[in-house]
């Protein structure tokens, strides 16, 4: 990374003109850094910067997670004081607070997996069956609004929707119901959570389908209507098959977010009341960590996330390979 | 060369499914329509819900008679915000964070995403992977933490600029962008006697307008939108973010019904926070509101981009 600096700046131009690209990329592969470097150092040049970004900002703290198998001290060194082996480890093993926002974090995943997954391929499969091109575009236009707000308005908005005095307690005393403060219910907070992520996020959603779904083969269409195939079969048939290595791309993309399921959205929706459902791994790491400052701890709670989250991610991916042959990479 | 203007995924051909004259698919159409003005009205109800609510009087507001029409119509609240010189000072600082921390990400983005799509380049393959690896694995919000309290970066711009310079999602956008450039402009340029800055910034730059254009959208609503770095690293109320100070609204809030109880005995204090909650979300939601119509197509083309090779 910092290797270009010692490089002096005399070789002046690069690729020779003429060289097929393709024919460079072989050689590229048997040409040695000294070379690479002599022949491309502007190039690597560039990359210094954001090379720093990644190594201090993304992977530093990769390692600064020895914190939780060491000693931590405010003001101390980033990296702790001493070893403390996996004390930190058997410490939220044995935590019943730790077992009870681990469960709700599956719960949580789960139901917005189980919403926010298959409704955009509904919502895009509708959307596609509109005749009116004005029409469709009005919808969609609509439907992506909400992803363009802060969380901080989003939550802001559900508090106001399902507060006392809200739309929501308005319809319930309409029906004649009593007011319910359903934030303060935590038998509540999970359909109030999913709904709100349902509400943002569903219409952007349907982007990549759309995408998907213009590209199926007409010819199939076609073909299916000669074997007589009605509508119904048709979507069924031709048009769900056609969209199905989006589907599994966007599928094997939100196991890899269930674990960090919406904190920023729970740590601002939820309150000691609602704890008995809302917290999850992160909002109870973010009150073990950042409010009562025990570093240590939380990050080897903060360490077992991540690494359950990339296990889903690669187990996800490779589910994924040997059965559909989609994957991510 | 692929062109930004995939906006519009609709060719809108829906003859191609033959002539549709069955019943069934008559009464689909009707429930399609139906379901579809639903979404559009759902999405839509909250925006008018929460306009209402900030243009009515307390009293109101408290008997749970505002819905979609504002009673008792008056801008008090407003001025009342308005009159906030705090609440002015968190936009500016929301201007100035998201300016600063846009500038810094399109920088480093657009250096980066040049890089990666140069396919002779050694190590190539290697630089790509150090940066698709964070997509899936990070460090943690405790290490960071500590990270950016230990590099003395509390309480600047840095906090939140320098820690999430770099979407790995928008570097692979760009990336296949310049991938579609064509070699031989490069090609010619060198030959002239540009250098590799001459050819990405009078080459290359010029020809990705749209790129760019999109990448800054997709940077400025993300950290205009963004609280939580603030809220962490932000110890002093003047350098909030204006989404910091709606959090910090609806926070306290929260906190005075829970500790005030249900029903009968909501305070004063908490009434009138409402509405003047009410009048924080519209005023903080209206620049996005007011350039939604010009960027959701460039967001929409830029996602799509990104799905090519992401």
């Amino acid at each position: 990374m910092t290797t270009s600096d010692t490089v002096s700046p005399v070789a002046g131009p690069e690729s020779p003109p003429g060289a097929a690209s393709g024919t460079r990329r072989r050689r590229a592969g048997r040409r040695t850094w000294r070379q690479a470097l002599r022949r491309d150092w502007q190039l690597y040049s560039l990359a210094i910067l954001p090379l720093l970004f990644f190594l201090i900002f993304r992977y530093l703290p990769m390692l600064g997670n020895v914190i939780a198998f060491r000693r931590f001290q405010p003001g101390g060194s980033v990296f702790g004081e001493r070893w403390v082996g996996l004390r930190y480890l058997r410490m939220f093993l044995s935590d019943p607070t730790f077992w009870d926002v681990f469960t709700n974090t599956l719960v949580l995943g789960a139901l917005t997996l189980l919403f926010c997954f298959p409704l955009p391929i509904v919502l895009a499969l509708l959307l596609n069956e509109l005749r009116s091109r004005r029409l469709k575009r009005f919808v969609q236009s609509v439907s992506y609004l909400p992803h363009f707000l802060s969380i901080v308005i989003v939550a802001a908005m559900v508090m106001q929707l399902v507060s006392v005095d809200g739309a929501v307690n308005q319809f319930v005393r309409a029906l004649g119901g009593e007011a319910v403060p359903f934030l303060q219910q935590a038998g509540w907070f999970r359909t109030i959570y999913v709904s709100s992520e349902v509400w943002q996020t569903v219409g952007w959603g349907t982007i990549l389908y759309l995408a998907a779904l213009t590209a199926v083969d007409e010819d199939l269409y076609e073909a299916a209507r000669i074997d007589g195939a009605n509508r119904w079969r048709q979507t069924w048939h031709v048009t769900l098959p056609g969209i199905r290595p989006t589907m599994v791309t966007l599928l094997i993309l939100n196991i890899g977010t269930f674990m960090a399921v919406g904190f920023e959205k729970i740590l601002l929706l939820y309150n000691p009341l609602t704890y008995p459902t809302a917290d999850v791994i992160s909002t109870y790491l973010f009150r073990v960590g950042i409010v009562s400052s025990n570093f240590s701890y939380a990050a080897a709670i903060g360490l077992f996330e991540s690494v359950i989250g990339l296990t889903l991610v690669l187990s996800a991916n490779a589910i994924s390979r040997r059965t559909v042959g989609t994957s991510l990479w | 060369m692929v062109t930004l203007d995939t906006s519009t995924p609709a060719p809108a051909t829906n003859r191609r499914h033959g002539p549709h004259t069955s019943r069934g698919y008559r009464i689909f159409r009707v429930v399609n329509a139906v379901v579809l003005t639903g979404v559009v009205l759902v999405t839509l109800y909250p925006f008018v819900n929460i306009v209402a609510r900030s243009l009515s009087d307390n009293a109101s507001i408290v008997s749970g008679e505002v819905n979609l029409i504002p009673r008792g119509f008056n801008v008090a609240a407003y001025k009342a915000v308005m009159a906030d010189p705090m609440f002015w000072t968190n936009y500016r600082n929301t201007l100035v964070y998201t300016a600063v921390a846009t500038a810094v990400s399109l920088v480093l983005t657009t250096c980066y995403a040049y890089v990666l799509s140069k396919k002779h380049l050694k190590g190539r393959t290697a630089l790509v992977g150090i940066a698709v690896f964070t997509m899936f694995f990070s460090g943690g919000l405790i290490p960071n933490y500590i990270l950016v309290t230990s590099l003395g970066l509390k309480n600047t711009v840095w906090a939140i600029a320098l820690p999430n310079a770099i979407s790995v999602f928008n570097l692979l956008v760009m990336k296949a962008f310049f991938e579609s450039l064509p070699v031989e402009l490069e090609e010619a340029a060198a030959v002239d006697g540009l250098n590799t800055y001459g050819i990405l910034l009078r080459i290359v730059l010029p020809l990705s307008k749209a790129v760019v254009a999109t990448m800054f959208l997709f940077y400025a609503v993300s950290f205009w939108n963004s609280w939580f770095a603030a809220f962490l690293y932000m110890d002093r109320m003047d350098l909030f973010p204006v989404t910091v100070y709606l959090r910090n609204l609806i926070a306290g809030a929260t906190d005075a019904t829970s500790t005030g109880g249900g029903l009968g005995s909501a305070s004063d204090v908490v009434q009138s926070a409402a509405t003047i909650q009410s009048v924080t979300i519209v005023l903080t939601v209206l620049p996005i509101l007011a350039v939604y119509p010009f960027i959701q197509r460039y967001f929409v083309s830029g996602v799509m981009l990104g799905a090519v090779k992401g």
